[in-house]
Formats: structure tokens, C-alpha cells, sequence
């Protein structure tokens, strides 16, 4: 007579289902997150903060917005905040939503507040899509170089991508022949080191064209000098310089500045990379014959997240401090449209008659960004991992 | 150590080639030609265009540009596209007044910075603690220009003293005592706006080493043995706390050029970073290259003494 139930031979007795974590990762970031009281107020204002900027880019857009950012009254400039247009002067049309100037009017009579909520999507997005730049490239050059990095770089491939970069820069560079004749150089190269390759097989080579295969240096050294030398520019200098050069336009801020700003983000991703690479759970998965890519993206990245995470919260703090600062010097976005530091650069000259054109973008800039800081130095707590084991 | 002198030096000129080539290139690169910086100016004749590219081989290729600009560089030839002043003289001039800045705002960074964060690693979770953890935030997150208005309205208004510029203007003879209060006060709130963010995160930084060092064993027997509070805080803790600031002397040299572009702009104080900016926007390209230059060699610089100093007072790092 057989027993019903037949037991796996590889499982030990006793365990009777695999130990699961008790909670989700989200389930129990959520309650260390609530217990941080300054963190939960960073999070709850940057949520207020984007419904915001989404409003008031469909607010002001459009040919009839909801808010006008640019209607000039130049017969009520400079009105105080929350006081009402004289509607005899004012035609239907120029009249406030409300019937009310809420944030006062600037020196052409413009309302402040329909221009703050035109602003708020301009820092909104600045931040974001710069430090998306930034994390991206960090995590593409941190990955290779942790990952990749120990491998030492052939000579050929040096020379290969140095005239394949050489012609791409030159055709970006606009000196377009040399360009596509170096590319064209760099291509057929590569056919031909391929092919060599494969009819040489495994003998080695001898002469001369040992000299193409030698091994010379890392390609970790390589990309690390090059964060090295990005960080010796004084990095605010370099942005004022780059955006001062080219065309005013609120993509070349962001550009710019995710451009400048990714360094951070590489040593970080190079470390955590360094580490996991050797931990046992990427080992049991290149035994298991996981690729690469499967390891890199669903392995290691996952838990090389979290200090990039954090660094990215408050890098996105210190875009828009820096995109302001550039608004406020006259550089960036275009006249018409408002940003914050333009509000505030316009305003300083009725700094004892209107302060209020002074204070209202200063205080929104100053609280968006101590939002970002605060949830951020938060999130470094929860996703602390020292933290997270005491439940 | 000595071989870790050569090797880091080679290294860093060989850094410091690589960044003259990239601002080189950002700089020459952009759209737009210095020649063409005043389209409008009816004395820009064409004739004069082309004067002034040859005088300043703007028509010769990048790479010849590149070499004639460093030659000239390293001879110290090199002279302002806008007025013909050499350039190493305009900006040591220059240099001078932002190096009262920086001191002053150096000092105010690390005689305040200190006591703050300590206090608030010792009382920590305390109500000092958590409100000067919040002021630091606050001063982190302000907006420079925002803070230096609200300074200006509120120092103006109370002490009714002029703050902009370096000095009052027409206050020639008199006496020795005005000359030095009136500079105190010029100088006063252009430093406190640049030694704000340094006060905050400098303290920050300072409290988590504390309280890092305060839960080491050895901190933990000190107490056990019966050693007086003051003692174990300031003679077991605080010495071992300051190992990692040591090394941050170094790493305050690139302020002496970077960041108070926007400070000097609104005090109209005549440094290194204002002329920097005019320089920007008037295309001058032999100032922009050489300040960028000589902040690239200042972080550097900068970074090796930091290295230095780090194997010199903590024997257990070896480079």
C-alpha cells in the first residue's frame, strides 16, 4: 500500500512552502516611508507639485486658455495679490479667472498666478528629463564599466572606436566629409578585423599584427578618466557657457544639464555592479546559464537601484535650482513664456513696490526643492537596507 | 609615497590635456562666431571682420587654433579678444577681490559648520537637532538669488547701509574707521550667501561622522571606564571624527573660481566669476578657456592634496 502524498526528494523535511518575504517590497516601503514624517511631506508636496505643472499646462496652452499668462493690462500693473480688476477699464475679455488677480499682477499687468502654474510644467519637466539624462548615461557607463570592466581592451578595438567616435564627431561637427569617409574607414575595419578574425581561429598570431591583438587597458580605466575629467570643469560654469553659446531653448537646458550631471550616477552604479558581480545570486544565475543582458537587467540593476534612486531625487532638486538660476541670468527659455526664475528676474526691480513678484516664485522654487531634498535624504533612509531588516 | 606623487602627477596632466582639448572644442564648436558677436555695429565693416579673424587665427583650422592658443597660454601672451588687456592680468586683478570672498566665506563655512554639527550629533533627535537639520535643508534648497534679495531688503531696511559693489561710491577722505566698516558690510552678505550652502551640507556631513565614530566600540569604553562626557566627545570622538575633514581642505581650492557667478552679479562685485559670465556672453573666448583651464589645474590640485593628506594623517591608507 503506497502513502498519498509522495515527498520531493530534494526537499528537506520540515519546510513546507518556500519563505517568501512576508510583505512586498512596496508593502514594506511604503511603512518605513510613513513613519518618516519630513519624507512623507517631501512626497506629498512633489505629488502636489506635479498635478500642478500638469494642470497648468493645459490651463495656459491652447488658444482660449483657462488662465492667460499673456494677456498684458498695462492699466493694472503691479496690483497687489488677491485684489479685484476694475472691471470698467478692463474689457470682458482681459478680465482675470475669478474675477481675481490671486498672486497680484506683474510691471505689464500680466496675472502672476496664471504665469506661475505656465512656469511650474517648465521646472517640472527641466528637472526631470535632466536627471533622466544623467541617470540613463550613468547607468549605461556604470554598468559597462562595472561589468564589463575588468576585461582589458584589445589594441584594434581602441583604434576601432576611436575612428568610428573621430567620424561621428565630425559629422555632428558639420565638417561632414571627413566625417562619412572616416565612418566608412571605421566600418569596413570592423568587417575586416571580423572576418580576419574568424579565418585566424585560435593560432596566434605573430610579427606585426600581434601588436593589433594586444591586450592594453581596461575599458573600466577608460570610462573612470573620463568621469574624472568631466568633474574638473566647474560644472555651473560650464552649463552657463554651453547654454549662453547656443540658441535659447528650454531642450538645451535640459541637455545640458543632464550632460553635465551624470558622473554622480556612474560611480555609483560602477560600485554597486562591482559588488553584485561577485555575489552568489549572479554567480548561481551565470551557472544557470542566464545571459548577460537577463543578469544585467533583471538581476543586478534591480538592486543596484537604490542609491541611484536617491542621488536622482535630489539631482532633480538641484536641475531646477540651476535652471532657475539660469532663467534668473536671462538665459534659457524665450521671453514670452514664464518660468520661475524669469518671474523673479523680472520682478527684482519692484522689489520694494511688488514683492510679492519677488517672494511668490521664490518660495515656490524654495519649496518644490526642499520637497525633492527632503524626500530624497528620505528615501536614502528607507531604502537603507541596515534599516529595512529591523521590522 | 613618492612613486604615488609621480604616477598621480602623470595622470593628471594627462587629465588636464584631455579637458583643455574638450573645453577647447565645446567652446569653438558652438554655433555662432566671435567675429559676429555685433552684427549691428555699423563700424564692423567687412574688411574689419576679416582683421580681426586673422589677427586671432580664427581662420586657420581647429587644431592650429587649439596649438596657438595653448603656446600663447603657457608664454602668458594670451590677450582679451575685446579689449587687448593681457589676460593673466585681467584676471589676477580680478582674482583679488573674489579671494576676499572666498576667505571670508571660507572661514564663516568652517568656524560654524563645526559647532553646529556636533551639537547636533550629541543631542541627537533632540529639538536642536532636528531644527537644525531642517534649517539645513531649508538653506540647501533656497534659491541663492531668492536669499540674497531677502538679505538685502532686510539689512537695508534695518541698518540703512549700502551693500552693493565693493565699496560706497565718493568715499574718498574719510576717516580710517568708515573705510573699514563700510568694506565689512559690502563684504558681509556676499560671503554669508556663498558660506550658506557649505554651512548646511558641511554640518550635515560633520553630524553623520560624529555619530559614526560616537557608536565605535572604543567610544563605548571610554564611557564604561569612566571618562568625564566632555572628554569621551571631544578627545575620543572628535579626533577621530575630524580624519575625513582634513581632506577637504584640498577640495575647497576650485571655489576660489566656480561658483559665485550669480552672487558677483547681484552685488556687482568685480570678481573672477562676473568677468567670467561678461566674458560668456561677449565671446570672448581666450578668458572663458583660461579661467576654465585654471580651475580644471585648481581641482587637480586640489584633489592631490586631498590625497596627500589623507595618507599623511591616516597611516592605514596606502595609495
Amino acid at each position: 500500500m503506497m502513502t498519498g502524498r509522495v515527498e520531493h526528494p530534494l526537499k528537506p523535511p520540515g519546510v513546507e512552502q518556500p519563505l517568501a518575504p512576508r510583505e512586498s517590497r512596496w508593502k514594506e516601503f511604503w511603512r518605513l516611508l510613513r513613519k518618516n514624517k519630513l519624507a512623507l511631506l517631501g512626497l506629498i508636496i512633489f505629488v502636489l507639485f506635479f498635478l500642478i505643472a500638469l494642470a497648468g499646462l493645459f490651463l495656459t496652452s491652447g488658444t482660449r486658455p483657462v488662465f492667460d499668462p499673456a494677456i498684458v493690462r498695462l492699466e493694472e500693473k503691479l496690483r497687489p495679490p488677491l485684489s479685484s480688476p476694475t472691471l470698467e477699464i478692463l474689457g470682458s475679455d482681459r478680465v482675470p479667472r475669478f474675477g481675481l488677480y490671486l498672486l497680484g499682477t506683474d510691471e505689464l499687468g500680466r496675472d502672476v498666478f496664471s504665469r506661475m502654474i505656465q512656469g511650474a510644467w517648465v521646472s517640472l519637466t527641466v528637472g526631470f528629463v535632466a536627471v533622466g539624462i544623467a541617470v540613463l548615461i550613468g547607468i549605461l557607463l556604470g554598468g559597462i564599466s562595472g561589468y564589463y570592466g575588468q576585461n582589458l581592451m584589445r589594441a584594434n578595438q581602441i583604434f576601432l572606436a576611436t575612428v568610428l567616435l573621430l567620424g561621428g564627431g565630425l559629422v555632428v561637427a558639420g565638417f561632414s566629409v571627413p566625417g562619412v569617409v572616416l565612418l566608412a574607414a571605421g566600418a569596413s575595419f570592423l568587417v575586416f578585423f571580423r572576418s580576419w578574425k574568424k579565418k585566424a581561429g585560435n593560432r596566434t598570431e605573430t610579427g606585426w599584427t600581434r601588436f593589433l591583438w594586444m591586450r592594453t587597458v581596461s575599458i573600466d580605466t577608460l570610462i573612470m578618466r573620463f568621469v574624472d575629467i568631466m568633474l574638473c570643469f566647474p560644472s555651473f560654469f560650464l552649463i552657463l557657457t554651453v547654454v549662453a553659446l547656443l540658441p535659447p531653448s528650454i531642450y538645451n537646458i535640459m541637455i545640458v544639464i543632464g550632460l553635465t550631471s551624470w558622473m554622480g550616477a556612474t560611480r555609483f552604479v560602477r560600485a554597486e555592479f562591482l559588488s553584485l558581480r561577485d555575489q552568489d545570486f549572479v554567480t548561481a544565475a551565470r551557472a544557470l546559464g542566464v545571459g548577460n543582458w537577463r543578469i544585467i537587467f533583471r538581476h543586478m540593476i534591480p538592486n543596484a537601484i537604490a542609491p541611484v534612486l536617491v542621488s536622482a531625487t535630489i539631482g532633480i532638486a538641484s536641475a531646477i535650482l540651476t535652471e532657475s538660476a539660469l532663467s534668473f541670468l536671462g538665459l534659457g527659455v524665450p521671453p514670452p513664456h514664464a518660468t520661475w526664475g524669469n518671474i523673479l528676474s523680472d520682478g527684482k526691480n519692484y522689489i520694494f513696490d511688488a514683492p510679492w513678484l519677488t517672494f511668490v516664485p521664490g518660495i515656490a522654487i524654495l519649496i518644490v526643492v526642499l520637497s525633492f531634498n527632503l524626500f530624497g535624504e528620505g528615501l536614502r533612509d528607507v531604502l537603507n537596507p541596515r534599516l529595512r531588516e529591523r521590522s | 609615497m613618492l612613486s604615488f606623487i609621480a604616477r598621480s602627477s602623470i595622470q593628471k596632466i594627462i587629465t588636464l590635456f584631455f579637458v583643455s582639448i574638450i573645453s577647447f572644442l565645446v567652446i569653438h564648436l558652438a554655433p555662432g562666431e566671435p567675429s559676429q558677436v555685433d552684427p549691428l555695429n555699423p563700424k564692423f565693416t567687412p574688411e574689419m571682420v576679416e582683421r580681426f579673424r586673422q589677427q586671432f587665427h580664427l581662420d586657420k583650422p581647429l587644431y592650429v587654433q587649439y596649438a596657438y592658443f595653448y603656446r600663447d597660454l603657457f608664454t602668458g601672451k594670451t590677450v582679451s579678444w575685446k579689449d587687448n588687456l593681457p589676460v593673466l592680468k585681467k584676471i589676477i586683478e580680478r582674482f583679488k577681490n573674489s579671494l576676499w570672498l572666498f576667505v571670508v566665506g571660507t572661514l564663516l563655512t568652517w568656524t560654524l559648520a563645526f559647532p553646529i554639527g556636533i551639537r547636533s550629533a550629541i543631542f541627537r533627535g533632540g529639538l536642536y537637532d532636528r531644527s537644525a537639520t531642517f534649517f539645513s535643508y531649508l538653506l540647501i534648497s533656497i534659491p541663492g538669488f531668492f536669499f540674497a534679495y531677502i538679505l538685502i531688503i532686510v539689512v537695508v531696511s534695518t541698518f540703512h547701509v549700502p551693500v552693493i559693489d565693493m565699496e560706497t561710491f565718493g568715499l574718498g577722505d574719510s576717516p580710517w574707521y568708515r573705510w573699514l566698516m563700510d568694506r565689512v558690510w559690502h563684504l558681509l552678505l556676499p560671503s554669508i550667501l556663498g558660506a550658506t550652502g557649505g554651512i548646511a551640507v558641511l554640518s550635515r556631513y560633520v553630524r553623520s561622522q560624529m555619530m559614526e565614530v560616537e557608536s565605535q566600540d572604543y567610544v563605548r569604553t571610554a564611557r564604561a571606564k569612566g571618562v568625564p562626557e566632555e572628554q569621551v566627545h571631544y578627545k575620543h570622538a572628535l579626533r577621530n571624527a575630524l580624519l575625513p575633514f582634513v581632506t577637504m581642505f584640498g577640495l575647497i581650492l576650485p571655489g576660489l573660481i566656480g561658483g559665485s557667478v550669480i552672487i558677483e552679479s547681484i552685488f556687482a562685485w568685480p570678481g573672477m566669476g562676473r568677468m567670467a559670465y561678461e566674458a560668456i556672453l561677449a565671446r570672448d573666448y581666450p578668458i572663458v578657456l583660461t579661467v576654465n583651464f585654471i580651475s580644471a589645474v585648481l581641482v587637480l590640485i586640489g584633489t592631490f592634496i586631498s590625497d596627500v593628506l589623507y595618507m599623511v594623517v591616516d597611516p592605514r591608507i596606502r595609495l
